[in-house]
């Protein structure tokens, strides 16, 4: 079956005072009908800036994109005229942010906005619009939607915000949710709210998601596969069981070492990833985690390996069998 | 006490080691209560309520060891250590650090106490001065406390640096030249500056990267075993403060709700707020995540401008009764050193399973 989306060697640079920042640096992935996707990482690793390009939201200038495609439903998004992705924005994929606060317009009521996009993408009269809206609201958990929909964003709480945005997102029944870095803002026990109504929403609306996230335990609930991304590359790609019980790339090796488990007593000590992620201006020239890794080869500093399948489904860009090198390193 | 144990077991030696309980306590919070005026009106401000951001709260923190203080935002935890620390004078109560009450020192008195305890913030961007270099960041104590000069001071600079794992030749740069880790590591060089025998950490590592966590983590680690250090860790990540507490405390608005030994509380939390906390925090593996019961909060926590009267969990608890509205339930002590303040901890902590076990 053909993908839903298919996103092919796509490169997004900005053009900054101090150079040219790589901030995507070609990377390919599929999403099928109805799947999630967790793309994690840390600042500037890219997962944010290739979210914003799917929906063509990226200022040119300062930005630019190098090269790439992207298939979405058998049309190429980056060649379609802006009236025609503006269809497709919000209609066909939708996307939530980490602030709802700057995403949502302070002088209109909630019910106003949520509407005024019912009667531009779906045709509907005002009337309808608004009952239509007291409806999604109600989807995603407002209580008392019915006059809480005269409200403005700010007598709203983030948690409440977030839910206000997540049902303008599926006001038109999208394929595609992307959300980056959706309860980042929030606190633990509304980050479970949320999380568990994106999945609810998922499965009654039978829509795609791609989740953008720095924290590797919210897509390890939610998704069914993985991709990590670091300096602008995607270096490891997995169904979400593989990633965790068999990372295969140093860098995730590194940070699922690197942070505490809740369900796990105390380790003796943390293991850090030395160092720092790299300049995105000046970029080494073979892979970028190669100065931070403990399995470096001289390959490493040379040439950038290509993502290659180590085990079905699942695709790692690194010179080295980790899992040789952890064995070995234990022999020694 | 296995937790103790334990944890000096694994840190290797002490300066001075935590001998618990026939020791008097470093630091003891005695009924702290920090209210902030609400306002209206420009000219003439009236006063038209207060939020009870720390509403009588009671705790105390062995010499050497760490304790962990977590709850979400708004639930007073960063409150609770700036009013420990005299940055906001405290509307009751007491602070005893070895037996003086800060609460009733003023001007020189106070300076001079204030050697003894510092603070390591949460954003390494807003708390340093943007036009100073590094070096003088971090003499500036130094000169404060008119503890070094000179020559002197360059040299206990560079000590300070090195100490931290920077290179003392950064001391002439300015913050904007450094990362967000290497920005904390220069505050934390600058609250050793004084020598402290007491570190409120604020949220430390939440505006850092995820692998950039681990090296500040342990670099606190290191720094509490080499000088014997006290912290009181204030935190929102329960995976971190699990790894680095010895006790933890959880804050629900303005109020402690229990406190514990460390793996007391992670694996028997007896208070609904903490399980449903620790049952929240998503963890990194799947397998775990698919057979984990989750407790949902229904809501938002409640204002501290209007705190729910009786137990302040009330209104979102899954086991609420009506003793629960009318009563607010006592801090008591249940189990050797666990805390909690529930009517009806037995039944709650029976139904308790929030823990996976290990796999």
């Amino acid at each position: 079956m053909e993908p839903l989306l298919e996103v092919r060697d796509l490169a997004v640079e900005f053009v900054t005072q101090d150079g040219i920042v790589h901030a995507v640096n070609g990377i390919s992935y599929a999403l099928r009908e109805g799947e999630a996707l967790g793309i994690v990482g840390e600042s500037g690793c890219g997962k944010s800036v290739s979210a914003l390009t799917l929906m063509r939201l990226i200022p040119t200038p300062p930005g630019r994109i190098v090269r790439g495609e992207i298939w979405f439903r058998g049309r190429d998004l980056l060649k379609l005229r802006d009236e025609e992705m503006r269809r497709i924005r919000g209609h066909e994929i939708a996307m939530i942010f980490q602030d709802p606060m700057t995403s949502l317009n302070p002088v209109l009521t909630v019910g106003r906005q949520i509407s005024e996009a019912l009667e531009l993408h779906k045709g509907l009269d005002r009337k309808a619009a608004r009952q239509r809206t007291i409806e999604l609201l109600e989807m995603v958990g407002i209580p008392s939607a019915r006059t809480r929909v005269d409200d403005y964003p700010h007598q709203f709480s983030g948690g409440m915000r977030q839910r206000v945005m997540i049902a303008m997102a599926i006001s038109c029944e999208p394929r595609l949710l992307i959300a980056d870095e959706p309860t980042t803002a929030l606190d633990v026990t509304i980050q479970a709210q949320i999380l568990d109504l994106i999945q609810r929403l998922r499965r009654e609306l039978g829509m795609a998601v791609i989740l953008i996230t720095h924290d590797l335990g919210v897509v390890a609930g939610l998704c069914d596969r993985i991709a990590v991304m670091y300096a602008g590359y995607i270096v490891e790609e997995a169904p979400a069981e593989d990633l965790f019980a068999d990372p295969r790339h140093p860098y995730t090796l590194g940070l699922l070492r690197s942070i505490p488990r809740i369900d796990e007593p105390r380790r003796e000590r943390l293991i850090p990833i030395e160092g720092m992620p790299p300049d995105l201006i000046n970029l080494p020239v073979g892979c970028p985690f190669a100065p931070r890794c403990a399995y470096a080869v001289d390959r490493s500093e040379l040439e950038m390996p290509e993502l290659r399948a180590v085990a079905p489904g699942h695709k790692v860009a690194c010179w080295v069998d980790v899992r040789e090198a952890v064995a070995d390193g234990r022999r020694a | 006490m296995a937790g103790e144990r334990d944890a000096l077991a694994t840190r290797g030696e002490r300066a001075t080691p935590p001998d618990g309980q026939s020791e008097a306590p470093l630091v003891e919070v005695r009924h702290l209560k920090m209210y902030f005026p609400v306002t209206q009106g420009l000219l003439l401000q009236r006063r038209t309520g207060w939020v009870h951001a720390v509403d009588d709260v009671s705790f105390h923190i062995r010499r050497g060891e760490t304790l962990g203080l977590v709850g979400e935002s708004g639930c007073g935890k960063s409150t609770t250590g700036r009013a420990i620390l005299q940055l906001y004078r405290p509307t009751a109560g007491e602070v005893l650090l070895e037996g003086e009450d800060l609460t009733r020192l003023k001007g020189d008195r106070l300076r001079r106490m204030r050697r003894r305890m510092q603070m390591i913030f949460q954003d390494p961007y807003a708390s340093l001065n943007p036009r100073m270099t590094v070096g003088s960041i971090i003499a500036e104590p130094l000169e404060i406390h008119g503890l070094a000069r000179g020559k002197a001071k360059q040299e206990r600079v560079a000590e300070l640096l090195r100490l931290v794992n920077l290179n003392p030749y950064f001391a002439n740069r300015y913050p904007h030249e450094f990362s967000g880790g290497q920005r904390q590591r220069i505050g934390i060089a600058r609250a050793l500056a004084v020598e402290p025998q007491f570190i409120i950490c604020d949220e430390p590592i939440s505006a850092l990267d995820v692998s950039i966590q681990a090296q500040i983590i342990n670099l606190l680690e290191e720094l509490q075993a080499q000088f014997g250090l006290t912290y009181l860790f204030i935190a929102h990540d329960l995976s971190v403060v699990r790894h680095i507490s010895d006790r933890v405390a959880v804050m629900y608005v303005g109020k402690i709700v229990e406190i514990a030994d460390r793996n007391e509380l992670y694996e028997h939390p007896l208070h609904p707020y903490t399980q449903a906390l620790l049952s929240a925090v998503p963890v990194p593996d799947p397998r775990v995540e698919k057979r984990r019961q989750r407790i949902i909060l229904t809501g938002d926590p409640p204002s501290p401008v209007n705190p729910p009267p009786a137990c302040r969990f009330h209104p979102r608890c899954p086991y609420v009764q009506d003793l629960c509205r009318e009563q607010e339930p006592p801090l008591q002590e249940v189990r050797p050193g666990h805390w909690v303040a529930c009517h009806f901890w037995r039944e709650v902590g029976a139904r308790a399973v929030v823990r996976p076990a290990p796999s």
